[in-house]
């Protein structure tokens, strides 16, 4: 996905703008003029200069405001474009982040790699045994090798 | 002495010598699938070296980078795409010479002078760090200042095309590290209540995200197709003593200029590639015959890009200072193993340092038989499903951030770095200015507000002491010739359509 500079730019100068705003709010130490503050004013100022710097690029580039679609390979090959494998692969993430501790680990890994095996064209017969196996050997070198507490979740019961 | 002898017993250990075959394996795997970096090799072995004592840790790290490295090159040139950036500059060379017939050469070339720079850096990265340790062991907070500052700038500029970009990146970076309580006054600063944010977002799950999450996102929108590859490789070590003595001067030239690319901070191996096949070019007797399937350019660049991993840890481990994004993660796991860089390091656990040198001679050395192994296995290598593989390291990704600190919260960071690294590298926002602020950024401040006090408050005082001048020249040079260049670049642009309307 192409965005236009001039868009980043204002984005980037709402932000530093909070910034530059939200760190006034900082307590000062008496007698002591370079506090918490002095610092992140600094970055908000700088990132404040160049995003107008962006946006000026941006205007002046005639670049449309979006663009999907990687650089280069719009001519060659549509079968390489898949916005529905970049969905799938956020949403498997997104999945994971808030299911991972009821579900378990062994239960959200499997499904989380069944769904991105489908969406990368994983042959139908080998994506239930790959995402197993892959679960568990995953689970085997962190949790019982490295001693990471990957969450049970629903197995709590049946945890080995 | 004693340290020596004690360094070399901890390298030739059972463990360390296991952990290095492991991961030189494992580098050359990453580094021979496309899509998979050398960064993000050094990324997902984090997780795993947590866990290991200091020594087998770095070892890992070493090892798979100058693997990945080398093996970057086989794809290259049996199919024409790069294995990891750092080829990119010579695909189409060497893929030429396979057109030609000489897959074996251009192969043999890409492991020998691969050898020849790694061991090269590593000479220079041996004599110079201790001798830069002695002198930074003099520096106060001005010369930590200028100098941190002197890296930033460097990560911004060398970067080449995009300096504006990288000086947003950049911003973004120190930013994000300046979330938390790690400041002057321990202010919870950005953290929006939450208690996960006090300690500040974490620098190993956010470069997890940014150089391995952000690939697979690359990687899922648009696969490159990759074509198969049959024929058996056969004898790459057949000529190269000639080559090595037909292009001593174009060897010496790569290693050395990739050395020192490699230590400028935030330029790291596939900077020295672009830079030393391009001098290759212009100094070259027979400029024309590049991208024909010339050995020259390969030799000069194939030593260049291994140079420049050994040059990255001579600021990493005398200053703290990454010299790529590789060692922008080696620093974070020698903070975490409490091995923190600095010229302190070189007296207090000497044995460490040396072990690090016998490491990178060692791990360059072994690149001969598993490099010659991995060309051997290139056709069955190369085939491996990358539609399996990627959803596998994702998953590996989300595990090895939560190992880390065991925190729920890691994993929004890896996610939203991750995101946030696709999206940049995809309106051309270079990432390593970003990771390097992220970094580098405690230390920044806390220099910049002691000098600060010190001085106070009267910007005279940063440029008392004489190295600290010298820095603050270098680095208010290289802002004023590359504001120069830039405002002559707009302007040169503002000429060209006034001039065709004409």
């Amino acid at each position: 996905m192409r965005v236009n500079d001039a868009v980043i730019g204002a984005v980037l100068l709402v932000l530093s703008l909070a910034v530059v705003w939200h760190v006034r709010s900082f307590p000062t130490i008496p007698g002591q003029p370079y506090g918490a503050a002095l610092y992140p004013f600094l970055i908000g100022c700088g990132l404040g200069i160049c995003s107008l710097l962006l946006i000026a690029k941006g205007f002046r580039s005639g670049i449309p405001i979006v663009e999907t679609g990687q650089r280069g390979d719009a001519d060659d090959a549509p079968s390489g474009h898949r916005p529905v494998a970049f969905v799938t692969t956020l949403l498997a993430l997104l999945f994971y982040l808030l299911f991972a501790e009821r579900l378990g680990f062994l239960v959200s890994s499997t499904l989380m790699l069944i769904a991105l095996f489908l969406a990368y064209g994983v042959r139908r017969v080998m994506v239930v045994p790959l995402a197993v196996i892959a679960t568990l050997v995953i689970h085997y070198g962190f949790y019982k090798l490295l001693k990471v507490p990957l969450p049970w979740g629903l197995l709590e019961s049946f945890a080995w | 002495m004693d340290a020596v002898l004690t360094a070399l017993q901890m390298v030739f250990s059972t463990q360390v010598l296991l952990a290095m075959a492991g991961s030189a394996l494992f580098g050359l795997f990453v580094g021979a699938i496309p899509g998979l970096t050398a960064t993000m090799a050094t990324a997902l072995l984090v997780p795993i070296t947590f866990f290991l004592p200091p020594v087998p840790a770095v070892a890992m790290m070493v090892t798979a980078t100058a693997m990945a490295i080398f093996a970057g090159d086989i794809p290259g040139c049996l199919l024409r795409i790069p294995g990891t950036p750092a080829s990119a500059a010579y695909t189409d060379e060497s893929y030429a010479m396979t057109r030609n017939g000489q897959a074996e050469t251009a192969l043999g070339i890409a492991l020998v002078f691969s050898v020849i720079g790694g061991l090269f850096g590593t000479v220079v990265l041996i004599v110079a760090a201790p001798a830069l340790a002695e002198v930074a062991l003099n520096f106060s907070s001005y010369e930590y200042f200028w100098l941190v500052l002197l890296g930033l700038t460097c990560a911004v500029f060398i970067t080449g095309d995009a300096p504006l970009k990288g000086m947003v990146t950049l911003f973004l970076g120190l930013l994000a590290g300046s979330v938390g309580l790690q400041n002057p006054a321990a202010h919870p600063r950005f953290t929006f209540g939450s208690a996960d944010m006090l300690g500040g977002l974490s620098l190993i799950p956010a470069m997890i995200g940014l150089f391995a999450v952000s690939e697979i996102l690359r990687f899922s929108l648009a696969p490159e197709k990759i074509d198969e590859f049959k024929r058996q490789v056969g004898s790459v070590f057949r000529g190269m003593g000639g080559l090595m003595r037909k292009y001593k001067v174009q060897t010496l030239r790569g290693s050395a200029v990739g050395t020192a690319i490699g230590a400028l901070p935030g330029a790291g191996a596939d900077i020295a590639a672009w830079i030393s096949y391009a001098m290759s070019r212009r100094m070259s007797k027979e400029p024309e015959k590049f991208g024909s399937g010339h050995p020259e350019g390969l030799v000069e660049a194939g030593a260049s890009n291994n140079g420049a991993l050994a040059g990255a840890w001579i600021p990493a481990l005398v200053f703290g200072i990454p010299g790529d994004s590789i060692t922008a993660i080696v620093i974070g796991v020698l903070y975490m193993q409490n091995m923190n860089p600095g010229p302190m390091i070189f007296i207090n656990n000497p044995e460490n340092i040396y072990a690090v040198f016998a490491v990178f001679v060692l791990a360059n050395l072994m690149m001969l038989p598993f490099g010659w192994l991995c060309i051997k296995a290139a056709a069955r290598v190369l085939r491996a499903p990358r539609n399996v593989l990627m959803p596998i390291i994702l998953v590996f990704c989300v595990v090895g951030a939560f190992a880390i600190n065991n925190s729920p919260f890691d994993l929004w960071v890896l996610v939203a770095f991750g995101l946030a690294g696709w999206f940049l590298e995809a309106n051309g926002y270079p990432i390593a200015p970003a990771i390097l602020g992220m970094l580098l950024g405690v230390m920044l401040e806390e220099h910049f507000i002691t000098s600060m006090i010190k001085a106070d408050g009267n910007p005279l005082g940063f440029i008392e002491r004489p190295i600290a001048a010298g820095l603050a020249i270098c680095t208010l040079l290289l802002w004023s010739v590359s504001g120069w260049l830039a405002l002559r670049r707009h302007l040169r642009r503002r000429q060209a359509p006034a001039a065709i309307a004409q």
